[in-house]
């Protein structure tokens, strides 16, 4: 049951990174620069809080950072028509190398933290309460994300114009749709959600600041968008699910010892199993046999991803 | 021709607007920036050590970055040369451990361990491409993270040093597998020569052969190039071959040229520092040993700001990030701006949109 509420806990800045990401590259623009990104908002909100003592400001300021980057791939991707994957590896370099250069005087400090806040009434819902309602704000907001985020691409009009962007962007753009400014701010949303992920980490799961602290997070980002099959429902099960193993493979460790740099390689040796899995046949088929879940099990990625529209 | 001036301002107004951005990080910091700069330079060409340093630092740079020319051209982002590095230098450690004879013999198995050793490591998110359609950036990164891992591994576990067991490092290599030095200085003539050679040899390739057309063909458009009879598959499996090869090579010198034994880091961050060489270079062989100089000056003399002025070493890779960046960005803004006011030819873009 504790086991259960530590893997939702620490699968929370999983979620905001992917669900983010998810959302800018549902509408066509990939933000490479994520593992940068976490990080320096990870940092820059530790530094504002820290200077503040306030973990709002904190989260605030990791969201105008990395909305800041989110806003450079946006510019140079839609109006400069630059590789998305060029600037976005910049990015990535850069992001990280300033998080450690402005980083070096934080490093070991103590800071704020997100205070606990059990959910009146539903944190007494035996077993439920416990693993999903005995947290903070910042767990409680990645449920809601992945919820709202479902309702939003599924069930509402602009949700539907957002896919239309990063599908069929000619046809969006026939029906009256603003193809590249609705790119342009669902890349910012996606930025703000990477910030919420750094800041999570460094003002909650972890509480400080060093070097790595976001442990290649938004690698592991990136490759559960495309094993999420860019579903918000997939995509958070696929975070806790693997929070589920690595919390597994944990408890392992403590037997045996000598386990622990195969325990390090472990999210890497996952991602690679787990995108070629999605990449089979026969899990590309699974949707075609499961008409009614074919949205959940698609595997196929926006068709105008990474692409440029440009109106003719 | 106007390409050419026009790229040059776009490069000169990029500089110029890297040191400004420089200038203003080193005032933020409290730092004397002028100092901060005399000692960039000191550190990096002030005697002839430090200049071994430098040029030591260039060597896996220029062999990664020339192996990245090739993977670019077949339009794949081997990312993952990093961990090919990190392969290649455990491939070498491991046959200098294990090798016995003359010295000449004990180099040339650590070169070929290291080399086979990189390219199987390549080959991986090849295959993983090209059979599955996994994308080699994921891939390419995870491994390069396994990678590491195998080398703390190693390090810590069946190469740890006698009674301790430490991530400073494996015990120095025997005498025999080290690369021959100038005098005392830790500067190897003959990597410097292979370096060169590759760059010089992917040049070639990539200019003057039918394999060079045939990465080209795949890198601008698979499915024609595929109609055309170009084994696809194949030749971008080849790409990444060569390029793990050479990021073998470049583990190979960094495992028995500079550190003499197996570290953590062994691959020093060069493999995603030569990404930033082949996007400054916009994707052209003869530009990569000039400006893979500048970045390993710009590395090599940032030591020295962290131990004089306690100014973060992060501050090199801060550097050339936004000196790619504003490269990339004026590019692109150049370019769009042409093609506001004439119609430009389509291919004339801009750097960084070639794969």
């Amino acid at each position: 049951m504790n086991e259960l509420a530590t893997i939702i806990a620490t699968a929370t800045p999983l979620v905001y990174a992917t669900i983010g990401e998810m959302i800018n590259e549902k509408a066509g623009v990939i933000n490479l620069s994520l593992d940068g990104s976490i990080l320096l908002s990870a940092m820059v909100g530790f530094a504002a809080a820290v200077g503040s003592g306030s973990v709002i400001v904190g989260f605030l300021a990791a969201m105008v950072v990395s909305m800041a980057i989110a806003a450079l791939v946006a510019f140079s991707s839609i109006e400069l028509r630059l590789n998305q994957i060029a600037v976005g590896f910049v990015l990535f370099l850069l992001a990280r190398q300033l998080a450690l250069f402005f980083g070096d005087p934080y490093v070991g400090r103590a800071g704020p933290k997100v205070p606990a806040w059990d959910v009146p009434l539903l944190a007494d819902i035996p077993f439920l309460g416990t693993v999903l309602f005995q947290h903070n704000v910042s767990v409680y907001g990645s449920y809601l994300l992945v919820i709202a985020t479902f309702f939003y691409l599924y069930k509402t009009r602009p949700g539907l114009a957002l896919q239309g962007v990063g599908e069929r962007p000619e046809a969006a753009f026939a029906r009256g749709i603003p193809v590249n400014r609705l790119r342009f701010v669902y890349t910012l949303v996606g930025g703000a959600l990477v910030g919420v992920a750094g800041a999570s980490v460094s003002l909650d799961q972890i509480a400080g600041w060093r070097e790595n602290l976001t442990t290649n997070l938004g690698w592991i980002a990136l490759a559960f968008v495309i094993f999420g099959g860019w579903h918000p429902f997939r995509v958070a099960i696929a975070c806790y699910v693997y929070r589920g193993l690595l919390y597994a493979a944990g408890q392992f460790q403590e037997e045996l010892p000598e386990f622990v740099q195969v325990l390090n390689t472990l999210p890497f040796l996952l991602m690679i199993f787990m995108l070629t899995v999605v990449n089979t046949q026969w899990f590309r088929r699974l949707g075609d046999t499961h008409p009614r879940w074919r949205n959940f099990l698609a595997s196929d990625p926006p068709s105008a991803i990474g692409t440029v529209f440009v109106r003719e | 021709m106007i390409a050419m001036l026009r790229r040059s301002r776009s490069v000169l107004v990029s500089l110029a607007l890297s040191f400004a951005v420089t200038l203003l990080l080193l005032i933020v910091v409290d730092a004397p920036p002028f100092d901060a700069l005399r000692l960039l330079w000191e550190g990096s060409f002030g005697s002839d050590t430090k200049i071994a340093d430098t040029l030591m630092a260039w060597i896996p740079l220029v062999l990664a970055a020339a192996g990245l020319l090739v993977t670019f051209r077949a339009g794949l982002w081997n990312i993952g040369v990093e961990g090919q590095i990190v392969m290649g230098a455990i491939g070498a450690a491991w046959a200098a451990r294990e090798v016995g004879g003359p010295s000449w013999f004990v180099i040339l198995a650590a070169f070929v361990a290291g080399v086979a050793f990189g390219t199987g490591w390549a080959l991986v998110p090849g295959a993983l491409r090209t059979r599955f359609g996994v994308h080699e950036i994921f891939s390419g990164v995870a491994l390069f993270f396994v990678a590491g891992g195998l080398a703390i591994y190693l390090i810590i576990g069946p190469w740890s040093r006698e009674g301790i067991a430490s991530t400073s490092g494996t015990d120095p290599f025997p005498d025999a597998s080290w690369l021959p030095t100038v005098g005392r200085l830790r500067l190897s003539i003959p990597a410097i020569v292979i370096a060169l050679a590759a760059v010089a040899g992917v040049y070639v390739l990539l200019r003057g052969t039918r394999y060079g057309l045939r990465l080209k063909a795949v890198g601008r458009n698979p499915a024609s190039a595929f109609l055309m009879g170009v084994p696809t598959s194949r030749v971008m499996l080849s790409a990444f071959a060569v390029c793990g090869a050479l990021g073998g090579v470049a583990g190979t010198v960094q495992a028995i040229g500079f550190h003499h034994k197996l570290v953590p880091s062994i691959s020093g961050g060069y493999g995603f520092l030569a990404i930033l060489v082949v996007l400054l270079a916009g994707f052209r062989a003869v530009w990569i040993a000039p400006i893979a100089l500048f970045f390993s000056a710009i590395l090599v003399g940032s030591t020295q700001l962290s131990l004089r002025l306690q100014i973060d070493s992060s501050l090199a890779g801060v550097i050339q990030g936004v000196l790619v960046l504003f490269i990339l960005i004026t590019g692109g803004w150049q370019a769009r701006r042409a093609l506001r006011t004439a119609a430009a030819p389509a291919d004339t873009l801009s750097v960084g949109t070639e794969p």
